[in-house]
């Protein structure tokens, strides 16, 4: 088990424990936990309705892959520190880490 | 007038294969879709990625499904509306009236939801009032370059379609400016490098390390502000502001229909994927029930019993028997 430490549309930062051996991406954890994350396309980065800006612990990441940066790059809000969480696979390296989330506000 | 049993929306493997499965019960189908080719997102977005959860192949190319699932439903003679977007749907006595953005009508007894992710649309950059100027100096996309002849148009975004179009336009209009928040392009190479000659050339005014932080106008935009990396804010003139942030899923006028949707998707009766309004399924990744799963296997499924209730929908005084195909082989009409 990690914690991640997440902060909603009003501010307000919960943590919330992640499992991380039933390989789940932070985008199935947000919406287990019922943050309003609509992952329209199911995980594929091809929506980024689960963009989020990782506040801390943005270092300990993998890279993101070529179909994570396209879509990145096509976001009006997008940051030096913005992933999408369907990307990301909960692994211990991630515990403690604080994302914000930052979808499109017509997709919340 | 187009005139079918069921008019089904989307041309997904999900739609693509309800055809069949109408087909079995003697129903006829029409498929409109947005895109101008049929396979939904398989052709449209990855059709050279394996899929390794259709039963029976161990692994299919996304479009060599789309092709087997055509050559499945032939037999059934579906008909098709490709390149046009259903806009609006009426009740009639016998069933519905649909319109397409084009004009199409067609009439049916029941109308089949298949539409996947929704109508992908122009992406829209967060900026108070911009609503205000869509029209009047804000587009979101190119439909006819001579609108931006000889005149002062302000480009936003990092794509191929930003790079593309910063190339085109540079030739007719009076001036051009690219706003992008990078260093670097992600698109082509080769756009990226044109884009960074003509800057060089003066030929285009490059703000880079830059974003979009307002729009003002008097009824028709006249001027956008960006913010440097530095934070310094810059004011230009512009008879017109194209952002291209490229596009975004969404439900489209299927969200005006009267259908209760949760989170931007239909919600359905899983003992036969019908929605709120009888007559009208939805079926694939555009539904939601407790425990939904957006496989392809289950649309198929969701279709099959989907068939059977629009049958029962259209003939509510005819015994339907259920057969196997292996019994019964197909019965082409």
């Amino acid at each position: 088990m990690i914690t991640i430490k997440v902060q909603d549309y009003s501010g307000e930062i919960k943590e919330i424990q992640a499992p991380t051996d039933m390989n789940l991406s932070l985008m199935e954890l947000l919406k287990a936990n019922e943050y309003p994350v609509l992952a329209t396309c199911g995980g594929m980065a091809l929506c980024a309705t689960c963009h989020v800006k990782v506040e801390e612990g943005f270092e300990n990441l993998s890279e993101s892959g070529d179909d994570e940066l396209d879509m990145i790059d096509t976001l009006p809000n997008a940051e030096f520190n913005s992933r999408l969480a369907c990307q990301l696979r909960l692994k211990d390296n991630m515990d403690g880490m604080l994302v914000r989330l930052a979808a499109d506000e017509q997709d919340v | 007038m187009i005139q079918t049993d069921i008019c089904i929306i989307g041309a997904g493997p999900v739609g693509l294969f309800s055809v069949f499965e109408a087909g079995l019960l003697k129903l006829r189908c029409h498929v409109v879709d947005a895109l101008p080719q049929v396979g939904g997102q398989l052709s449209e977005i990855y059709p050279k990625k394996p899929i390794y959860d259709i039963p029976g192949f161990p692994e299919v190319k996304a479009q060599e499904l789309v092709d087997n699932l055509m050559e499945q439903i032939k037999p059934f003679n579906p008909t098709f509306t490709l390149g046009e977007r259903l806009d609006t749907l009426e009740k009639t006595a016998t069933g519905f009236q649909l319109k397409t953005s084009d004009g199409t009508e067609i009439d049916c007894k029941v109308v089949v939801i298949a539409g996947g992710l929704g109508c992908f649309e122009p992406r829209k950059p967060p900026i108070v009032d911009i609503a205000k100027f869509e029209g009047k100096g804000v587009h979101y996309m190119v439909k006819d370059p001579e609108t931006f002849r000889d005149k002062n148009v302000i480009l936003a975004g990092g794509g191929d379609s930003a790079l593309d179009w910063t190339i085109e336009l540079s030739k007719i209009a009076k001036k051009i400016t690219l706003i992008h928040r990078n260093e670097t392009f992600r698109g082509a190479p080769d756009s990226a490098e044109k884009v960074f000659d003509l800057a060089k050339e003066g030929k285009i005014n490059l703000l880079l390390k830059s974003n979009l932080t307002s729009v003002s106008g008097n009824g028709k935009l006249n001027a956008v502000k960006v913010q440097g990396a530095d934070k310094s804010e810059l004011e230009l003139e512009a008879d017109y502001l194209i952002p291209l942030f490229g596009l975004s899923p969404k439900l489209g006028p299927i969200a005006d229909w009267g259908l209760s949707i949760h989170k931007n998707q239909i919600e359905v009766n899983t003992t036969d994927y019908s929605t709120n309004i009888p007559g009208i399924y939805a079926i694939g990744d555009i539904n939601t029930y407790p425990g939904k799963l957006k496989l392809i296997l289950c649309g198929f499924h969701e279709g099959a019993l989907m068939a059977q209730s629009a049958f029962k929908h259209i003939y509510p005084d005819k015994h339907l028997s259920f057969k196997y195909t292996t019994v019964n082989g197909i019965e082409s009409f």
